[in-house]
């Protein structure tokens, strides 16, 4: 039997990049709804929600850069300078609120500058990741092994409206999470913004998937040829019933029910992309196989994943689990 | 504003400023973890207070330094792809892997344990609290290996083919990783973190010494820096000697910039000591040179013969004035660290390792230093590997991104502006938690959560102020 190396990273990246986008998701979402907190005390039990796991969910994002230099660099090569903009602003972004997390503890008289920098820096990574995204999906000029496009491509109003979305996605994970973790007063006002995020997000998702196709002619024959098209009728019926959870959850205002809803919603639209993308890489040229290193590159970094990759998701899930539990705003951490 | 400057220059420019930036922090967070893990064996292993109220001391300072090393390395990882998307292609196969490996077995033993190590003493108990303290310096040691591998491999390329588009591809990957200046570069750098740690180390408790030197956190620490000093500083000489005679082996070109040797000389070379390069004329003026001492130390013979930079082409030079003088910098730095390693030995002996103020203030002085000396081997390693990222085989001109010089003109603004601002307000609560005496009443009690913490500001009242301010 021939091993298929190449599909097989294609899938451990889409892997990487999902836990990315839902783990790394819900702490930009706290950061994006960090000024809504009314007092500074609020925002402090919110920041310590995420303040133990922040760094190992961002480490996702090395992963998929990282993995796609080792496995994809041809496709590496030709993204990063294709979307040079949203990305160098994307890693300036997660500069400021990176340092946030330390840097307000530090001092009284910065402290607003470095929540600023919290919110502003979670937000504006949001966005641009979602602008990454848009461009994407709209395809990469490539010519001669090379990005042959301009500068200023990856801006279009379809970029901006995926930019939207990931943004109002982000901070319904967000708000959700903080449904988990705090109680009380603050537990209730951040509760209140998931049901119109929820709203914003399913219209983000109702409205990009229906001009995805008219980006890419390609994209409308997957969804309606077979195989795609056995997803085309089942993924409705994913997302209805998530929504009825995700709904159901915050009318009874159920602690974890809306926070997984959340994650599912997220887990069926990345799906759906990788769907619209299957088999290629970078729309609307390069296949996976293209895009691949040689096989021997493919099986050495394979080895590694599959040996530590398990061990990864192994202590990860045990440091959440330390930190499990509602976070006590009266009775500290221990 | 950059106007006059091509892609390239402001690529490698760009590049140039924010590894630099980088490697401030990972040279002193490598250092500081294993100093963390040891304080926090020893507390358990004598009950001694003193390593507890050092480790909490330290802990804070390494929480704040880590995620300023963290945000500059994500910064790293991407630009490869953004500014320099050739080299990527082209090296990916070989190269990448590596890196994967170093997220996958370091990047997130650090991220996943730091949590534990900062936070969860009291949540998960004093043995597996040790447990988590190891593995983030294991993580950082890992994280050091592997990204020493692949810069060592475009030193010295091993182990690979050429395929038909192009591409660098692996052969035999023992002989990638291991490649030939991989073991020197590898024990000469982590040698570097220690040393600057402890220099920094000893720069803190000099300080306060020299207002209160009977203060037993500061003693201690000051004690166990001075015999890291002693310990180590010879051994990096040792080490760095061996990595330049590895160097003369497969990089000759670079040894003859460092050694200021524009001449061959068929019957000895002379040591250089000092000079001013003149690129333009070829020559070292002014140069106060000690003859045949080069010869001497590179190939063991007072009359060997040398080549210099007249035996390689023009477009194949680096820029010699820039290593001459970076080689040297750091040297002094070595040479300096003895020197005080020897001083605080003999003040030990005489018991008066905390009553030599004059050692103090040099403690003091020399605290930066490592970061100096770090900087300037770092300058002389990849300065004098151009014109080439991939030794001999690939020149940084074809290793260029198709990026308009704009756009890197644009980013590399908003590079420096925000370094400076981010990175330069850091820099300053580190110098100011520095400048708290540790294990005082004061620290622990009112002190602020890092991150998450134990405490909870919320239940912060006015009489409970932080230290910050
Ligand atoms: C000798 C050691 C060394 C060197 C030469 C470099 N780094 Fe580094 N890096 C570390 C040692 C380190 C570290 C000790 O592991 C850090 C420092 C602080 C930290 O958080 O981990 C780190 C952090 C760090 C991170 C963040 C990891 C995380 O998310 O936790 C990334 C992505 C990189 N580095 C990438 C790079 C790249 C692409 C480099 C080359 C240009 C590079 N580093 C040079
Ligand atoms: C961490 C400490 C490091 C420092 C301080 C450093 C410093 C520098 C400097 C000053 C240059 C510019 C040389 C010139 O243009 O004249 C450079 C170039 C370069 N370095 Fe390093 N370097 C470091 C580590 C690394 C590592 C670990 C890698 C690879 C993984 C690397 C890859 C490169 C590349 C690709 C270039 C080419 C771009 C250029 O020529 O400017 N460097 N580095
Ligand atoms: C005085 C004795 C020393 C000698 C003889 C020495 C020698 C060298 C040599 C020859 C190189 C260049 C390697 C190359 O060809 O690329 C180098 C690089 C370097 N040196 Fe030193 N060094 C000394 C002291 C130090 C000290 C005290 C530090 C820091 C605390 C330091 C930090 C570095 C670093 C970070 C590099 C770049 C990484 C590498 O290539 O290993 N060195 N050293």
């Amino acid at each position: 039997m021939v091993i298929d190396y190449a599909f097989i990273w294609a899938g451990i990246i889409a892997f990487a990049v999902l836990v990315y986008v839902i783990l790394d998701g819900f702490d930009l979402g706290v950061g994006i709804l960090f000024p809504f907190g009314r007092s500074e005390q609020e925002r402090d039990v919110m920041m310590n929600s995420v303040a133990p796991i922040w760094d190992g969910n961002e480490t996702w994002l090395v992963l998929g850069g990282g993995g796609l230099f080792a496995v994809f660099p041809l496709a590496y090569a030709v993204v990063m300078p294709a979307l040079y903009m949203p990305i160098i602003l994307m890693l300036l972004a997660l500069v400021f609120r990176g340092v946030a997390f330390e840097y307000r503890w530090r001092t009284k008289r910065w402290k607003p500058v470095w929540d600023f920098a919290f919110f502003g820096g979670s937000t504006m990574a949001a966005f641009m990741q979602g602008i990454a995204l848009g461009a994407l999906v709209q395809g990469i000029e490539v010519a001669d092994r090379a990005y042959a496009g301009g500068w200023w491509d990856w801006l279009t109003p379809f970029s901006i409206l995926t930019g939207l979305a990931v943004v109002i996605g982000y901070a319904l994970l967000g708000a959700t999470w903080l449904n988990m973790k705090l109680e009380g007063p603050v537990q209730a006002h951040m509760r209140s913004f998931a049901s119109p995020l929820a709203i914003a997000t399913l219209a983000a998702i109702g409205l990009v998937s229906i001009l995805t196709p008219f980006q890419d002619p390609v994209y409308f024959h997957r969804w309606f040829n077979l195989p795609g098209s056995a997803f085309s009728v089942v993924m409705p019926v994913l997302l209805a019933l998530t929504t009825y959870k995700l709904f159901t959850g915050l009318r009874d205002h159920h602690d974890i029910a809306p926070f997984m809803a959340s994650l599912a919603l997220f887990g069926i639209s990345f799906i759906g992309i990788g769907i619209s993308f299957y088999p290629h890489m970078v729309p609307p040229d390069m296949t996976i196989w293209q895009a691949a290193a040689p096989e021997s590159s493919l099986k050495f970094t394979l080895v590694g994943a599959v040996v530590l990759v398990p061990l990864i998701l192994g202590y990860t899930a045990y440091a959440y689990w330390v930190f499990r539990g509602k976070i006590d705003p009266e009775k500290g951490y221990h | 504003m950059l106007d006059g400057f091509t892609a390239e220059t402001l690529a490698r420019v760009q590049f140039a400023f924010t590894v630099s930036f980088h490697i401030i922090f990972p040279a002193f967070s490598i250092g500081l973890a294993s100093f963390l893990a040891v304080l926090n064996a020893q507390w358990l292993r004598t009950g001694d207070v003193t390593y507890l109220h050092l480790f909490d001391y330290w802990k804070k300072i390494f929480a704040v330094a880590f995620g300023m090393g963290v945000v500059s390395g994500i910064v790293m990882s991407y630009q490869f792809g953004t500014n320099w998307s050739v080299y990527a292609d082209k090296t990916g196969p070989v190269l990448g892997p590596l890196m994967a490996y170093e997220v996958l077995s370091a990047f997130f033993l650090e991220a996943g344990f730091l949590g534990i190590m900062l936070f969860g003493r009291e949540k998960v108990g004093n043995g597996l609290h040790m447990f988590a303290t190891g593995m983030v310096a294991f993580g950082t040691l890992m994280s050091a290996t592997w990204i020493l591998s692949v810069n060592s491999w475009m030193q010295t390329p091993a182990g690979y083919g050429m395929n038909d588009v192009g591409q660098f591809v692996p052969e035999d990957w023992w002989a990638v990783i291991f490649n030939p200046s991989f073991p020197y570069r590898l024990t000469h750098m982590v040698l570097a973190a220690y040393l600057t740690t402890a220099f920094v180390v000893a720069g803190v408790a000099g300080w306060h010494l020299l207002k209160d030197k009977a203060q037993a956190e500061t003693r201690r620490m000051f004690s166990m820096a001075m015999w890291m000093a002693v310990i180590v500083t010879p051994i990096q000489i040792i080490a760095g000697d061996m990595h330049g005679l590895n160097t003369l082996e497969h990089q000759p070109v670079k040894i003859m910039a460092m050694e200021g040797h524009y001449q061959s000389h068929p019957d000895g070379a002379p040591l250089i000591l000092f000079g001013i390069p003149n690129p333009e004329e070829k020559r070292i003026d002014y140069a106060i040179q000690i003859p045949k001492l080069s010869s001497l130390i590179l190939k063991h013979d007072l009359n060997a013969p040398l080549d210099g930079l007249d035996t390689i082409p023009d477009e194949d030079e680096p820029p010699v004035a820039i290593v001459f003088w970076s080689f040297r910098v750091m040297i002094a730095i070595g040479f300096a660290m003895l020197g005080i390693g020897i001083w605080s030995l003999l003040r030990r002996f005489k018991g008066q390792l905390y009553e030599d103020k004059w050692l103090h203030r040099a403690a003091l002085i020399m605290g930066p230093m490592g970061f100096v000396a770090v900087l300037a081997g770092w300058i002389t390693t990849e300065v004098g590997r151009q014109p080439f990222t991939v030794y001999g085989l690939l020149r940084t001109s074809d290793s260029l991104a198709p990026i308009a010089a704009p756009a890197v003109a644009a980013s590399l603004i908003a590079f420096i502006v925000v370094y400076f601002f981010v990175f330069g307000a850091g820099t300053y609560y580190i110098l100011r938690m520095m400048g708290k005496t540790p294990g005082t009443a004061r620290l622990g009690l009112n002190d602020a959560p890092i991150r998450a913490a134990g405490v909870t500001p919320a239940q912060q009242t006015p009489n409970r102020t932080r230290p910050a301010e």
